[in-house]
């Protein structure tokens, strides 16, 4: 029996570099002549620029230019909007430079280049910018009130999309329904922060006429595009590279950032290499944010805790611009109804601008704020009916002989919300059995005598992974037997390299070590998107597995031919290929790439062997006959989904809250996940780590403040508190496994799930910690200081 | 302290250091207000120290200063003048094999990016220095000066413990 390496848990191949320090991130790489820029960023929320005075700055020694908005030409035009929806009827993207107005602090209003990133730091003290401040819109609240400061003068009540969907018929079922209940459950803002910032670097090389960019990005692809477009070049004269990516979370899946556009124009401008690097402050104020939503909820259930309405109107606030179109708020409004038969559901949704950092997609993507409204209302079912909570859930699970379950609206991709598998209550089963739920009741009664405040919570969510529209890879067999793969997806720490290298390695019977992954490099592989929407796995894996099945029939195919046996009978393991029963037949599967390759020239130890063996002769006709097709064992292949596939889970966890001063500890932390079938459980079970790992810095630890000038107050990681490890507990992972019927791998995202569940599982746990005070939590995130504040004004203090 | 006398940057002070990297001798000179992380990045091509926040917070700049975990965008180059300092580069052992601290980090999948892990590296193996036997809550205090944003910190800290047993049984070897 050949090794499986699909499903097992091997080291990963990309770790012993990173270990030893030998990764390469965007600012790893310096060119000889590289310049240095830095940009200079608005100071205020919402003002006009009245002037622009520049001279000091050129003058600086070591400065080789300055460039504001009117410097720009033809470069002077909005940022595409990448995902256009009919809803999304006043979108505003970004210029590069601001001209006249600026609508966020932190928006890029002039760049400077100069030797080093030290003197260009320097020359931005030297601009003198003159601002009229003008009113400002600090939240959702005030960007939805009557009268309201406009953030672009031309839209008229700050409102840049409205969408209503509906499935049944909710305004009859409410009039009907024994139970109503109507709330406002609020999530504030909070953003992905990957350890490393963004960052750029471009090199124009005037004899070849080619524009090389490496960028800290999640898709160089259509960057590529978007540059070739921008600056005249064929897109095979522009070569984007996402090297070692230091985290993504979403945050870099953006086109464009002003930055991408203004170094390689730099770099081109002034024919030597120009690198930009982030810095943390820089990335608070002018990397994408996410999360702000405010929902007015209402719901409907009968006597039995049967959830038969929901009715859920909600604010969105994108910030100043819509470079991601209304992508966030679509996926809210179709993951609300999670696990459970909702029949009748009213979704209305308003997107608001505000003077804030632009919105798009970070990890969870409108997902955690669903499942917090969502798994609110299951709660308060329980507690209203006097019900346990998880019996109130098991009561309105879909049921596994139930899919495909059509939510009934449409996601994301433009496809229908279409559930593919699940099993909703065996993920429910093991966390209970994880946190020993039977035994809880009496823990807690225990500890309430001893004036301690446990609680248990949990939360279920579906989520919607592994969107298309497509991605692609190539395979190929090289003399040494080494297998190369490309794919246009990149990586930022989900283990590609290793997962990927599985993937073909159980089709090619080859060690994963053997198989050399590149990702993230536009010249390497033409065709892809990019790594966002916990897809990569799915979409690109998917295509790396069609193409290694190709790769493998040739092989078989050749090799049968050289033995003059049957293709049926060639076998692939070890390195080798080899007839069925007659293991003395075997050729190395390098020894077939060569001979699938007629050369005149073949060189090396294979080819050397390979001569030896005598194996079947020279052939009529053609050295590449037209059934052979290409030379060589490659072969490229693409994949796109029917539809997104549904991943699901359940979370819980038992938590301590002193009262006194609102800090909560974790005390036991259970994940259950089901992504499908799981490629390397130990990366799997990485990404559900850390994906909780933010989910509890946005429930509790993380929220950024903005004030009423919309100045972000707590931009240092001194004031935005991201959770180390003396605040993330243990979490025991298990996993349900329903595989997709959609794709031939059988898998579904995994890269969000972790982060999804967590607000909803905290508010969970901590209302029923604090049920003796009457809490019960209706936003997030809740840092200790905002819980304090709610138990100083509980009833039940 | 010298000042240039000529060029474009002849307003900017500069000074001579001499300084012991990964056993290696260097002598630069240097402005004054370089940070230590961009000497060792920029000038020494060490790129294995990382910089996540350039305030002194995330620990991805760790490196050690005779030996004691520091956080190099908080120094000047000049402030190291006749120091050694370990990085990242400096940790695999004689044949280039990887330090128990690195390979407890592969076998337990303590990194997935990789960014902030020579950090992490570093002020590990600072601390197993001071403390060889750390309970589970002295391992993840003693991490608590570093910030990953992938991992959730469960498998560093399973790493730092199997490292901490490994690194005690080669003492044991040594003694």
């Amino acid at each position: 029996m050949a090794t499986r390496w699909f499903g097992a848990s091997i080291p990963r191949i990309e770790d012993p570099r990173l270990l030893r320090g030998k990764g390469t991130f965007v600012d790893d790489i310096d060119l000889p002549d590289m310049l240095h820029a830095a940009l200079l960023r608005s100071t205020h929320a919402r003002a006009r620029i009245l002037k622009i005075d520049t001279s000091a700055a050129r003058a600086l020694p070591g400065v080789h230019l300055v460039l504001t908005a009117s410097d720009l030409g033809e470069l002077l035009d909005p940022s595409p909007l990448l995902v256009p929806h009919h809803a999304l009827t006043q979108p505003r993207t970004q210029l590069p430079l601001a001209l006249n107005e600026v609508h966020y602090v932190g928006e890029t209003v002039a760049i400077v280049v100069a030797d080093s990133r030290y003197i260009a730091e320097d020359a931005l003290d030297l601009i003198d910018v003159e601002y009229e401040s003008l009113p400002v819109v600090h939240s959702l609240e005030v960007a939805a009130a009557k009268d309201a400061p406009l953030v672009h003068a031309d839209v008229p009540g700050n409102v840049a999309a409205h969408l209503v969907q509906v499935v049944g018929d909710p305004d009859s079922v409410f009039a009907s329904a024994p139970h109503v209940v109507s709330e406002t459950i609020v999530m504030d803002r909070g953003t992905a922060m990957p350890m490393e910032c963004r960052g750029v670097l471009a090199r124009w090389d005037a004899h070849e006429e080619m524009l090389t960019c490496w960028i800290s990005t999640q898709g160089p692809i259509p960057i590529r595009n978007g540059l070739a477009a921008i600056f005249h070049l064929p897109e095979h004269k522009v070569r984007v590279i996402a090297p070692d990516v230091g985290g993504g979370f979403g945050t870099k899946i953006m086109m464009f950032y002003p930055e991408e556009i203004l170094t390689p124009f730099a770099a081109i401008r002034l024919g030597r290499p120009v690198k930009w690097i982030e810095d943390r402050r820089e990335h608070f104020i002018s990397a994408n944010q996410e999360r702000s939503q405010l929902h007015e909820v209402e719901y409907a259930f009968d006597d039995q805790g049967i959830l038969l309405a929901v009715r859920d109107k909600f604010l969105h606030d994108t910030g100043a611009y819509t470079p991601y179109g209304i992508i966030v708020p679509i996926i809210t409004a179709c993951t609300l109804p999670g696990p459970y038969r909702l029949k009748n559901y009213y979704s209305e949704f308003t997107v608001l601008y505000t003077n804030k950092v632009p919105v798009s997609p970070y990890r969870g993507a409108g997902r955690p704020h669903a499942v917090f409204v969502m798994e609110r209302i299951m709660d308060r079912i329980a507690q209203e009916l006097n019900l346990d909570r998880a019996e109130v859930r098991s009561r309105n699970f879909i049921q596994p002989d139930e899919f495909p379950w059509d939510v009934g609206f449409v996601y994301q991709d433009g496809g229908p919300t279409k559930y593919d598998s699940g099993n909703y209550q065996a993920g429910l089963d093991k966390v209970k059995a994880l946190l020993d739920y039977n035994d809880f009741a009496a823990m807690q009664a225990e500890a309430r005598k001893q004036g301690r405040y446990l609680g248990l919570g949990f939360a279920c969510y579906v989520e919607g992974t592994g969107i298309g529209p497509y991605e692609g890879a190539q395979v190929r067999v090289e003399s040494d037997g080494r297998v190369y793969v490309s794919t246009g997806v990149t990586t930022q720490g989900q283990g590609h390299f290793t997962s990927f290298a599985q993937i073909v390695a159980e089709q090619l019977g080859v060690d994963p070590k053997d198989v050399l992954v590149t990702t993230g490099d536009s010249q390497a592989f033409y065709w892809g998107v990019g790594t966002y929407a916990s897809r990569a796995a799915t979409i690109a894996g998917s295509a790396i597995h069609l193409a290694a099945v190709k790769v493998r029939e040739k092989a078989r195919q050749v090799a049968a031919d050289l033995f003059e046996a049957s293709p049926d009978d060639i076998e692939l393991a070890d390195g080798k290929v080899f007839v069925k029963d007659a293991p003395h037949r075997s050729l190395t599967l390098g020894q077939v790439a060569i001979s699938a390759n007629p050369l005149r020239y073949a060189y090396g130890e294979n080819a050397r062997k390979l001569m030896l063996m005598k194996l079947a002769g020279p052939r009529p006709g053609p050295a590449l006959p037209p059934e052979r097709g290409a030379p060589g064992l490659e072969a490229a292949e693409f994949y796109s989904p029917p539809h997104g596939s549904f991943a699901s889970g359940v979370h819980g966890a038992i938590i301590e809250v002193d009262p006194k001063t609102g800090m909560v500890t974790f005390l036991k932390y259970a994940a259950v996940h089901d992504c499908g079938r799981v490629i390397n459980p130990t990366i799997v079970e990485g990404q559900v780590h850390g994906g909780v790992a933010q989910g509890i810095g946005g429930a509790f630890f993380e929220r950024l403040v903005y004030n009423e000038e919309a100045q972000l107050i707590n931009a240092s990681f001194m004031d935005y508190l991201l959770p180390t490890a003396a605040e993330i507990p243990h979490i025991e992972v298990a996993h349900v496994e329903t595989p997709s019927p959609l794709n031939p791998l059988g898998v579904k995202g995994a890269g969000e799930a972790g982060a999804i569940p967590v607000p909803a599982l905290f508010a969970s746990a901590i209302d029923d910690a604090l049920s003796p005070f009457g809490i019960r939590v209706r936003e997030m995130p809740l840092h200790p200081c905002r819980l304090h504040e709610l138990l100083q004004q509980s009833p039940g203090r | 302290m010298q000042e240039r006398e000529e060029g474009p940057l002849a307003f900017i002070e500069e000074s001579d250091i001499a300084v012991t990297v990964n056993g290696n001798h260097y002598e630069r000179r240097v402005p004054v207000r370089f940070l230590l992380s961009d000497f060792l990045r920029h000038e020494l091509h060490l790129t294995g120290t990382h910089l996540g926040c350039e305030h002194g917070v995330c620990g991805c700049c760790t490196v050690l200063l005779n030996g004691e975990a520091v956080r190099s965008c908080l120094m000047f180059a000049v402030q190291v003048d006749g120091m050694v300092v370990t990085t990242i580069e400096g940790m695999a052992g004689t044949n280039n094999d990887l330090h128990p601290i690195q390979q407890a980090f592969q076998e337990k999948h303590g990194l997935q990016c990789g960014f902030c892990t020579p950090g992490f590296i570093m002020s590990v193996h600072a601390m197993l220095h001071e403390n060889p036997y750390p309970s589970d809550e002295e391992i993840r205090h003693g991490l608590s000066g570093n910030i990953c944003r992938c991992t959730g910190y469960q498998n560093i800290v399973e790493a730092v413990k199997l490292a901490a047993e490994r690194l005690r049984g080669q003492q044991k070897e040594v003694g």
